[in-house]
């Protein structure tokens, strides 16, 4: 009986199959209870103990070249099929994402941050003081008697008789003294109030006010943080900073401070050495210790590092200007 | 403070440039503000005088001059009405630059043109002009007009510092000027004028402290009309004032010159001595700008016999002022000291000229020489005899010594500046100082009211010797490092928790309408601002919702749909000691709870959307109640508490205020203490469990108004061994379900640390867990 035509057939057969179940109906034909195969397996008891092993043999071999053709004929259709799958579940993955709109910072905080990150790395620490400030913490303490005519260099809000918004952010230094004995290294960050209202000046403003009161601390110290702290601000070593001499009751010496920017000076706020005066009120000797104050504006840096042009879109809270400062 | 350049360099010439000199003044602390020509830039104009004028033949309007320019006569085509023969008017030449103009030799209407006579417009000297600029007579032909209106000058106005009183004048400018650049003062010590009448008018001074030094003479048969020259109205016009009549324009420009404020009273308006007093109570004056004061006894005035004539040091009055017909005068040069004088102007609204100098201080050392100055310009330009000076004279304030140790002054400074220097720089200020030893002894001159100590003169040699060369130096500092505690989250995680929720941070004003306040905080009574910039800024915050919706508000208007907008800030309200500030987190939500998208179908934001932010924020830690809040949904607000202390308020903004506002769709708000939502805590370590926990699932029916938490806060005190945690996963009303109850699924996590539970186990813990629903619920079990 020769079987060597089966493989061949099982096959062209298998290969006809599109799918497993009509592979399976065809393995039967072989491989089956009455599959070809077993039919010629059942066979074999009629034959002879001689003729046996040689017949054996030959119908394995042709099963196993059935077998063959199965599997690789069963992975094929697998493939297929997922192939097709595959080819089903393809989708345009350029479409949007699935997402939730993303928030942001206000750009005066981002400026904030910044500021404190600077500090905090040469150990300053944040204080904070009250807003509506007494008389005392606003002026008297801080050297400004009433009626003295730097009072008029503050435009200020009026609470009572003895209470106004603070003017500045100076009268931190003022609560930080009082509480905390020298060494001291701080900046106060916070709003401040002035009756003024225009494209350059707003009615609230952001000052931070730094303290820096130890043994040896000169005026040149002062020139070295501040120059210090607006190159890595602005991220630009070349940046150099000019002080120029200037008067605030609280400090003495005083110095109004410029940046170079662009070509020219750019002024950005005013310092001094902590006036005797000041360090009286908070009982710190001024011959032992000596301090240096100086106070920045926030809207300022902020304006000049994002390149905005007017200080009213800080407080307008039009999305389309802050969404500008997500990260 | 604005002056002529050119009038400075009477006083002061140094070898500077204009531009050169305004950065000397801002860089040793008279800050230049403005700085800007005199007149506008043209060139190539000279005086001329027109010989000859006749009609143009082929035009009505035109004459043909000659014009004689000095070295030559020239032709030119002229259409001013008012050219005539014999006239001197400015002539500007061929080549010459004018405002928008070049001048060239041109044919006009076939005749040839050699220039082109000038209007004061032209010139920019005038904004309108009818006709030719006419000169006088005597002015010279030829002469450049630019030199003969002085217009080769330049105007600095100098933003000063209230110390600097010194520098009020345009002498006391120059002195600052000599000692920064070392250059020559000329001196301004005027000639004591002849005495040509006997007549003296008696004073008094009973507030001695207030006026310790008054000077006064009369001056009689002078002639008020007489006209002030041009270049004294000119340096006065080039300083800001207006001239007005010769006297007054003399006490003005001395004020100007010397920094010392004057006045004149017509003397025969005057009954009887003048006394420098305070006020009576009920005293009033009617002042030179017609303004009436009723003055307190602590307001110092000069007064006669019979009434109050001037308010001392601020303005005198208008009975006893001078005018077209007075003959004689009385003229006042008084010191006022600066404590009586602070504030008094600003309390009556009369800042002045003079009481800005007196309450800033006036050299008192320099009080009679303006006298005699300003007797000198009176008799010069209206004539006059001058009487004796009356003077009263106390004691004077004193120029205490103050101590300069160089060593400190280079420690301060942080900066070596050589000894020499200090000495030079000390005695160009003109303070009388003594050294030994390095340490200095000075003493300010009168001038100066700004140096009562060491730190005041370490400024003074400072700023002389160049802030610019202070060098940039790194502090050293022993090294300390900062505490950073795991116990307090930063406001910056706060801030990183909303961003990430899709919020946008917004800043908002601190105060605001007080309509706000009192419909959405129910504040009738809020911190009100004595002074607002607006009324509707006009009293402080105690809540930042107004602000936010604001911000919503205008965001709508510029057509955004969707907006989530957070604050941190301050709230402000009273307590019994005083105004309290608290720090607050607030937000607002509206529109969808996603932005536009293909794969979510759209939702409006609802209350568990602001709920999940809140939950976000509190670490979950937070309990809700329903309570109401006059700004919210009485049905959808909830007060929110940590441990039992109230920390704020979550809900849906009350429909009459949403419809107020214009809001077309809900919107949801909330605000908790930022004080709270720091609080964090150390993570403690707990065993992990070996074995997995166990899910069971129930579903009971209670009644409807049984707040969720309040069961899940009951299992929790409970304590039921084994049971880890309660979790609701469905709600569910309607069918199946009788009415005014709810069906609750919670999903029961149960653990044990050392075992995996049995069957009994589960269904025990399940037991004693109806049976306290059903004990203190009423729950049934839903089959």
């Amino acid at each position: 009986m020769n079987l060597e035509h089966l493989i061949s057939q099982a096959q062209t057969d298998f290969a006809a199959c599109a799918d497993m179940p009509a592979l399976e109906n065809a393995k039967a034909k072989y491989l089956g209870k009455t599959g070809v195969l077993t039919e010629a397996l059942k066979g074999l008891g009629k034959l002879s103990a001689e003729e046996r092993p040689a017949a054996g043999a030959a119908i394995n071999v042709v099963k196993q070249g059935v077998e063959a053709a199965l599997t690789a004929r069963r992975e094929a259709i697998l493939n297929a099929e997922q192939e097709k799958q595959l080819a089903q579940e393809s989708i345009d993955v350029t479409l949007p994402a699935r997402a939730q709109s993303k928030g942001g910072l206000h750009p005066v905080t981002l400026t904030l941050q910044r500021i404190e990150t600077l500090f905090h790395s040469i150990g300053f620490e944040v204080a904070t003081g009250p807003e509506i400030e007494s008389d005392f913490y606003n002026f008297t303490a801080l050297n400004i008697p009433e009626n003295h005519p730097a009072r008029a260099m503050h435009d200020t809000f009026y609470v009572d008789e003895q209470h106004v918004l603070r003017t500045h952010t100076s009268p931190v230094q003022v609560h930080y003294m009082q509480e905390n004995k020298p060494p001291l290294k701080i900046i106060a960050p916070g709003r401040v109030y002035r009756v003024d209202s225009d494209a350059t000046h707003s009615p609230m403003f952001h000052q931070v006010e730094g303290l820096w009161v130890d043994e040896h601390v000169s005026f040149a110290h002062l020139k070295g943080v501040v120059q210090d702290f607006l190159q890595k601000f602005f991220e630009r070593e070349d940046l150099t900073v000019r002080f120029r001499p200037s008067f605030f009751p609280f400090t003495e010496p005083s110095a109004e401070m410029d940046m170079s920017w662009n070509g020219g000076w750019l002024e950005i706020g005013g310092c001094g050495m902590v006036h005797p005066e000041v360090f009286k009120h908070v009982n710190i000797d001024s011959e032992k210790y000596r301090g240096f104050a100086f106070g920045l504006g926030v809207e300022r840096l902020a304006m000049l590092r994002y390149g905005v042009n007017d200080l009213r879109h800080f407080f307008n809270n039009d999305l389309r200007f802050l969404q500008q400062f997500v990260k | 403070m604005q002056f002529s350049e050119n009038w400075l360099r009477t006083f002061v010439n140094p070898d500077l440039s204009s531009d050169a000199l305004g950065h000397a003044m801002t860089m040793a602390g008279l800050e230049v503000e403005e700085k800007q020509p005199a007149g506008v830039a043209f060139s190539h104009v000279v005086i001329a005088e027109i010989l000859e004028a006749e009609k143009h033949p082929d035009a009505d309007r035109l004459q043909v001059c000659k014009v004689n320019v000095g070295n030559q006569v020239l032709q030119i085509v002229c259409g001013a009405p008012n050219a005539r023969a014999g006239m001197k008017a400015p002539c500007a030449l061929v080549g010459a630059e004018l405002p928008g103009i070049s001048i060239k030799q041109a044919k006009v209407r076939g005749m040839e043109s050699f220039g082109m006579m000038c209007s004061a417009k032209e010139l920019g000297l005038a904004a309108e002009a009818n006709g030719l600029l006419e000169l006088p007579n005597d002015a010279q032909v030829g002469q450049d007009i630019r030199e003969y209106f002085n217009l080769n000058d330049t105007l600095f106005t100098l933003k000063l510092t209230p110390n600097r009183a010194d520098c009020l004048s345009v002498f006391g400018i120059a002195r600052d000027v000599a000692a920064m650049t070392g250059a020559t003062l000329i001196a301004s010590a005027a000639d004591r004028v002849d005495i040509g009448s006997q007549r003296a008018h008696q004073v008094q001074v009973e507030a001695e402290d207030a006026c310790p030094a008054y000077y006064g003479r009369i001056i009689e048969g002078v002639n008020a009309q007489a006209a002030t020259p041009d270049w004294m109205k000119q340096r006065l016009e080039r300083s800001g004032v207006r001239s007005i009549s010769a006297i007054v324009d003399v006490t003005n420009y001395v004020l100007l010159e010397l920094g010392q404020p004057m006045h004149a009273f017509d003397l025969n308006k005057l009954s009887g001595k003048i006394c420098v007093r305070f006020a009576k109570e009920g005293e009033s004056l009617k002042l030179l700008n017609d303004i009436e004061v009723k003055l307190k006894a602590d307001d110092l005035v000069i007064a006669d016999a019979q009434s109050v004539v001037a308010l001392a040091g601020i303005m005198g009055g208008e009975p006893t002022s001078v005018t077209n017909d007075t003959t004689d005068i009385f003229l006042e040069s008084a010191f006022f000291t600066p404590d009586v004088m602070a504030g008094k102007a600003r309390r009556l609204g009369l800042s002045t000229d003079s009481s800005y100098r007196f309450e800033r201080g006036v050299d008192f050392g320099n009080t009679e020489n303006a006298l005699e100055r300003a007797s000198a310009l009176i008799m010069q330009i209206c004539g006059g005899k001058a009487g004796p000076v009356t003077q009263v004279v106390g004691s004077l304030p004193n120029r205490s010594i103050v101590t300069l140790r160089y060593q400190r002054l280079c420690d301060v400074l942080g900066m070596h500046v050589p000894q020499a220097d200090v000495s030079k720089l000390l005695v160009q200020l003109g303070f009388q100082t003594q050294e030994k030893d390095g340490v200095y002894s000075v003493q300010a001159p009168s001038y100066r009211f700004d140096i009562a100590r060491e730190e005041d003169l370490i400024e003074e040699v400072a700023r002389l010797q160049g802030y610019e060369h202070l060098p940039a130096l790194s502090p050293q500092a022993n090294l300390n490092m900062l505490p950073a505690s795991e116990k307090k989250r930063s406001t910056s995680r706060l801030r990183d928790i909303l961003v990430s929720h899709g919020y946008q941070e917004a800043i908002t004003y601190s105060f605001v309408d007080a309509g706000w306040e009192r419909d959405l905080m129910g504040n009738e009574n809020p911190i009100a601002l004595k002074n607002p910039i607006a009324s509707n800024m006009g009293v402080m915050r105690s809540g930042l919702w107004g602000g936010l919706l604001s911000a919503l508000t205008y965001n709508l208007n510029r057509k955004q749909d969707r907006v989530r907008l957070f604050e941190l800030g301050t709230s402000y309200g009273e307590v019994p000691e005083g105004y309290a500030e608290k720090a607050k987190t607030a937000a607002v939500l509206y529109g969808d709870v996603l932005p536009e998208q293909w794969a979510e179908k759209a939702r409006q934001v609802d209350f568990f959307d602001a709920k999940a932010t809140v939950d976000a924020l509190c670490g979950n830690m937070v309990e809700y109640r329903a309570e109401s809040h006059p700004a919210l949904h009485p049905g959808q607000s909830a007060a929110v508490y940590l441990r039992g202390k109230h920390i704020g308020w979550l809900g849906k903004l009350h429909p009459k205020w949403q419809q107020q506002y214009d809001l077309a769709k809900n919107t949801f708000l909330f605000e908790l203490d930022t004080e709270a939502l720091m609080l964090a805590k150390v993570a403690q370590y707990r065993e992990v469990p070996k074995f997995p926990a166990v899910r069971r699932d129930v579903a009971v029916i209670v009644d409807e108004n049984i707040p969720v938490q309040a069961i899940v806060q009951a299992v929790q005190k409970a304590k039921i061994p084994l049971l880890q945690e309660l979790q609701l996963f469905d709600v569910y009303q309607g069918k199946g379900i009788e009415e005014n109850k709810k069906s609750l699924a919670f999903l029961v996590l149960m653990q044990d640390t050392d075992r995996t539970l049995q069957d009994a186990d589960t269904d025990a813990v399940m037991e004693k867990l109806l049976k306290l629903l059903q004990t203190q619920f009423d729950a049934q079990l839903r089959s």
